[in-house]
């Protein structure tokens, strides 16, 4: 059932968006038996309208953001994985993101595309509740000192990546919070080529394509417009899985 | 000195249908100028100083700030010198030929650089480029990084580049690069990039 746990702390299972066959998913179990059908990869819903978070985000954004580039992202990863689970053995996409090795372009590029978008939708969902659960309050001042440390943290990671790439709220396995960026599509989850591994729980897309039409070159201003758009439930929900790793 | 962001040599919307005017505006007035001025804040003050671009790229390369910068800053002069509108379909002379020599043909160059802007992932530049001798190379590299840094792409000097950072098209494109790659094809000004060939060869 480690894969399983595994599947549950990315903060996957809850939804059911995401979830992929999860029975029998280490070698182990499957000796002897027939490996289970894998089911290519997806479009989540996004569950909420593409205007739901105007003006922060704009509506053409969102849209052309979940039906063009994450489902291109889906697309290409299906066709790298070609109807098999990954190395065998992973069939969700925080596992695969757990095993993907620097120099598998492909799959590192696309399944971190899925999983990160995947996410991203649901930590920033609409909500008419903008308290912090407790529990994650506590961590927050004990690993920050303060919310607007943390905030200034993620601005601060968000602004200074270069080119293409994500700020995040990770979850170390010893179960303190951090901060800090990836290039590109890649995240936390893959241990194998980031300085910083862990499980993320909250993330910020500063690829061009997230903020462009509405901020252009002003990604400041995106960056302050996504911090008080938290759905702190949702990171809370991630959060709680993460730390039962 | 310090650097210095020269006007474009055409008007903003001089490469419509191509690339919009908001594009260029925005692209030429705010990512340029802004590599420009964090480029010189990133030097006043240190061996870099006085340096020619060219120099500052190759000799500040472990300084992030000014890898970026100095990158941005060269790339984006080379990208608004090697357009302009009407450009001609292709190349002659010595160029045409170089390029006949490594591909075959314009078409598979053609092919050729299409597939490395398309393939970059994330924000970066394809280029030609050239050799000492002649030889011509396509190639790409990441963010504002270019072929005359050093490990960087295929080596040589860049010769023609297209920008393929979301910021370069995404106003008029979104997410159809292909469609932006194959419009730059349009207004490229063969004229500059063989003179760049000549003085690199």
């Amino acid at each position: 059932m480690k894969k399983r746990t595994f599947l549950k702390t990315a903060g996957l299972l809850g939804t059911g968006l995401l979830l992929q066959p999860v029975i029998g998913c280490s070698n182990k179990l499957l000796q002897g038996h027939a490996l289970p059908a894998f089911t290519p990869f997806s479009l989540p819903p996004l569950g909420y309208a593409y205007n739901a978070l105007e003006p922060a985000v704009d509506a053409l954004t969102m849209e052309i953001h979940h039906t063009k580039h994450h489902q291109a992202y889906i697309d290409k990863l299906n066709k790298a994985l070609n109807g098999q689970a990954y190395k065998g053995t992973a069939f969700g996409i925080a596992e695969i993101c757990a095993l993907v090795e620097a120099n598998d372009a492909a799959v590192r590029n696309n399944a971190g595309g899925h999983y990160n978008h995947s996410m991203f939708w649901k930590w920033i969902a609409p909500t008419t509740d903008n308290s912090i659960p407790v529990d994650l309050q506590t961590r927050i001042n004990s690993d920050f000192g303060s919310l607007t440390e943390l905030k200034k943290q993620l601005s601060d990671a968000a602004k200074n990546r270069f080119g293409s790439g994500w700020a995040w709220l990770t979850v170390h396995k010893d179960g303190h919070l951090f901060v800090s960026s990836t290039p590109n599509q890649d995240n936390p989850l893959m241990a194998a080529l980031v300085e910083q591994p862990g499980t993320p729980i909250f993330g910020i897309d500063v690829w061009e394509h997230a903020y462009y039409l509405n901020y252009q070159n002003r990604r400041a201003d995106y960056i302050a417009a996504i911090l008080e758009r938290i759905n702190w439930q949702a990171v809370f929900e991630s959060y709680t899985l993460a730390i039962q790793r | 000195m310090a650097f210095t962001l020269e006007p474009l040599p055409y008007a903003y919307n001089a490469l419509e249908p191509h690339i919009d005017a908001r594009t260029m505006e925005i692209h030429h007035g705010k990512h340029h100028a802004a590599y420009t001025t964090n480029l010189n804040n990133a030097i006043a003050g240190t061996d870099l100083e006085n340096l020619s671009i060219e120099e500052v790229m190759i000799k500040g390369f472990d300084r992030m700030p000014v890898r970026n910068n100095g990158g941005g800053f060269y790339n984006h002069n080379l990208f608004w010198d090697i357009l302009t509108p009407g450009g001609a379909k292709a190349p002659s002379g010595e160029l045409a030929a170089a390029i006949d020599a490594a591909y075959g043909s314009f078409d598979a160059f053609k092919e050729e650089f299409t597939k490395a802007a398309t393939t970059r992932f994330g924000s970066g530049w394809a280029w030609l480029c050239a050799h000492k001798g002649g030889k011509v190379e396509v190639c790409s590299s990441a963010n504002q990084d270019n072929p005359l840094m050093p490990g960087i792409g295929c080596g040589g000097a860049p010769i023609l580049g297209i920008d393929v950072w979301e910021h370069a098209y995404y106003l008029h494109y979104q997410n159809r690069r292909p469609d932006y790659i194959g419009a730059f094809f349009n207004v490229i000004n063969w004229d500059k990039v063989a003179a760049r060939y000549a003085a690199a060869k």
